[in-house]
């Protein structure tokens, strides 16, 4: 499964779009995905709504919480994946897909069935927001033994230590956190990423995405231009927020934009 | 779908524990409890908190001045009071009171608020930010910053806000900002993940004050050593005063802050009952309590692993408590750890029996007990009448009951009384 990872981001600069499963609905998550994929991009995060996303600002708690509203769970996220993979459209088969989730609800499931589940969908990548490289021996057995690449998170305040650390256990693509703080959208990029992707680089051939406050064509350039990847999140669950019936046509457009900066 | 129910509680919860990866003894870890769930960001404060925390534990002139500010500013040590009439009035053990509503700010928060300021200037943090649910931590921190000079900011669920009003304006009248949460059941947890989103991204000059034995490590670890002399002043005050332990020590448990102080000391005198008591809100139904080790299941939230009120799909329950301090889905890793071995039991009291031991304890002792205190004494009119009159029990009143005058005074009718 990671494979596809691999080639996701074998065409780079890569473009790794972000969004809430279950927001507004699952049926509409799915068209919005399929749309992100049309519009080019290489990997999709699908985020799972967590009742407490201490890591996450307003954009995407409201999300959250348009998504529990009806009870979506970590299953039906898993059964989005499926669907895509099951889809005939161009490039189905091919984008990488990404769970993104905080660590309870993959507790709760226990990590095992979890695993096997999320790995026959098609699901080729774990990121667990507060899983540290420390807690995750078992966690790591886990997720690959089932052919899924641990996914694990960087940040400007990692110690060049940590970053080695992390870089020896992460799988699939290395997630570099732009700056300290929730996700988000800002005006400017930090200085913080393009030093902290110099700094990771020593430790990892792996590739770096680059995400937290990313939502214009021109930051993704700026991005692409040192890292391997853009993350861009919060800016596309704002636009599925404000544009009810059509947000599929929308992210597309969108998508397709930031494809083009890459 | 099948989740850690199901299954048999004791094999529910090693599985859970082998998922979560926690199998091993690690520091910050009680039995397969506690740990370091926190994103990347955060990992490399707590590393610096830690060390500087194992640093000042060694360090004399740190504990010489954590001590001196524990009794000049504080007003430690606090009396262990012998509760006569309330004795009489149950008719069965000898009760003594532990009296942390003594203190200064007015319950045991102070101890550890003291502690932390000590440790975030040792790391020349400028700015502390920090959680509270009923306040008192609120006002503690409030307090400790004005003393020390840091700049203050306190998230507070506006729930809360709206029940423990005094308390708001303490705050604001020490010079702390109090910023309101509007998020989930706008209650302390909902405030700690709001401090939680402050601390990713002012980590570098901030430190977060946690008030209570909850979050990810070196939390529970430090907050219970700054907690721990209630329990070192009580079992010395309890020799002296009836040359015999204890049977049994009852105190409430939120997080679980005041429960660990007054319990570490006890734990290796294993005749001596260590009983936590959480709240059992207006019923037994998931929302409507927060007793988390009736209805609760190993989980992570906010950086721990510990028994969580929550849904079969790891979605963390709204709880209900009469009492801001202890409406909380869920509790410190070494209570949880101490229940599975059975060093300590815990049991719940309802909001309407703690209101009526509130009445009681004033009106035999002249004690206005917090909210979340008279929960310990709800255990106690239970349970003091069935003990001996030779047995001896102790009952932390961990804070005073001011701050709780407008929920009283909702919830009571005295007329002609």
């Amino acid at each position: 499964m990671a494979c596809i990872l691999d080639r996701a981001f074998a065409n780079q600069p890569a473009l790794v779009a972000f969004l809430t499963c279950g927001d507004p609905d699952l049926p509409t998550t799915r068209e919005i995905i399929l749309a992100a994929i049309r519009g080019g991009a290489d990997v999709i995060e699908l985020g799972v709504p967590f009742s407490d996303p201490l890591a996450d600002g307003p954009v995407i708690q409201r999300a959250s919480e348009r998504a529990l509203k009806h009870n979506t769970s970590l299953r039906d996220v898993i059964e989005v994946a499926a669907s895509i993979r099951r889809e005939d459209a161009p490039r189905c088969r091919e984008v990488g897909l990404v769970i993104f989730s905080y660590l309870n609800p993959l507790v709760q499931m226990g990590l095992e069935k979890f695993a096997a589940a999320a790995a026959a969908a098609g699901v080729d990548g774990v990121l667990a927001t507060d899983m540290p490289v420390e807690e995750s021996a078992e966690y790591r057995a886990t997720m690959q033994r089932h052919g899924l690449a641990p996914i694990f998170l960087v940040a400007p305040t990692s110690t060049d230590e940590r970053l080695r650390k992390i870089a020896s256990v992460a799988r699939g693509f290395i997630y570099a956190v732009s700056r300290t703080g929730v996700t988000g959208e800002r005006q400017q990029l930090p200085e913080d990423a393009q030093k902290l992707v110099k700094r990771l680089r020593k430790f990892t051939k792996l590739p770096i995405a680059v995400g937290f406050g990313i939502s214009s064509g021109e930051q993704v350039k700026a991005i692409t231009g040192f890292a391997d990847a853009a993350v861009v999140g919060s800016a596309i669950v704002k636009m599925i927020e404000q544009n009810p019936g059509h947000e599929a046509a929308v992210v597309e457009e969108f998508v397709r934009a930031l494809k083009g900066k890459c | 779908m099948s989740t850690a129910r199901g299954t048999t509680a004791k094999t529910a919860k090693a599985k859970t524990a082998k998922a979560a990866g926690t199998t091993k003894a690690v520091p910050g870890r009680f039995g397969m409890y506690g740990g370091r769930y926190v994103p990347e960001t955060l990992m490399a404060a707590l590393e610096e908190l830690e060390a500087a925390y194992a640093a000042a534990k060694k360090d004399r002139p740190f504990q010489r001045e954590l001590t001196e500010l524990q009794q000049k500013f504080a007003g430690r040590p606090t009396p262990l009071f012998f509760a006569q009439r309330l004795t009489k009035h149950l008719g069965g053990a000898k009760i003594y009171l532990k009296r942390e509503d003594l203190l200064h700010t007015g319950a045991h928060k102070i101890n550890n608020c003291i502690g932390q300021a000590l440790l975030a200037r040792r790391m020349k943090k400028t700015r502390i930010i920090a959680e509270t649910g009923a306040g008192q931590h609120g006002v503690a921190t409030a307090t400790v910053c004005a003393l020390f000079g840091f700049e203050c900011v306190v998230y507070m669920g506006e729930e809360d806000m709206r029940r423990q009003e005094l308390n708001v304006f303490r705050m604001r009248l020490l010079g702390a900002e109090v910023r309101g949460v509007s998020s989930g059941s706008r209650t302390l947890k909902d405030a700690i993940n709001e401090a939680m989103r402050d601390w990713v991204t002012n980590v570098r000059d901030t430190h977060y004050l946690l008030g209570s034995v909850l979050g990810a490590h070196p939390y529970p670890t430090m907050v219970r050593d700054f907690h721990r002399v209630i329990g070192r002043e009580a079992r010395a005050q309890i020799l002296k005063a009836e040359g015999k332990l204890p049977t049994a020590i009852l105190a409430c448990v939120g997080g679980g802050s005041n429960a660990i102080g007054i319990f570490y000391d006890f734990l290796g005198d294993k005749k001596v009952k260590l009983i936590g008591v959480e709240a059992g809100g207006r019923s037994m139904k998931l929302g409507d309590h927060a007793a988390r080790f009736l209805g609760g299941v190993p989980g992570v939230l906010q950086g721990t692993f510990s028994y969580v009120l929550q849904d079969a799909a790891g979605q963390v329950s709204l709880t209900h408590s009469v009492s801001a301090g202890l409406d909380y889905p869920s509790i410190g890793p070494e209570h949880a750890w101490l229940a599975d071995i059975g060093r300590a039991v815990y049991v719940s009291a309802s909001d309407a029996e703690a209101l009526e031991a509130l009445v009681l304890l004033a009106r035999k002792e002249g004690i206005i007990a917090a909210l979340e205190s008279a929960h310990a004494v709800a255990e106690l009119i239970k349970r003091a009448p069935k003990m001996k009159k030779s047995e001896v029990v102790i009952v932390n009143v961990s804070g005073r009951g001011d701050k709780d005058i407008g929920i009283l005074r909702e919830n009571l009718k005295l007329e002609g009384k």
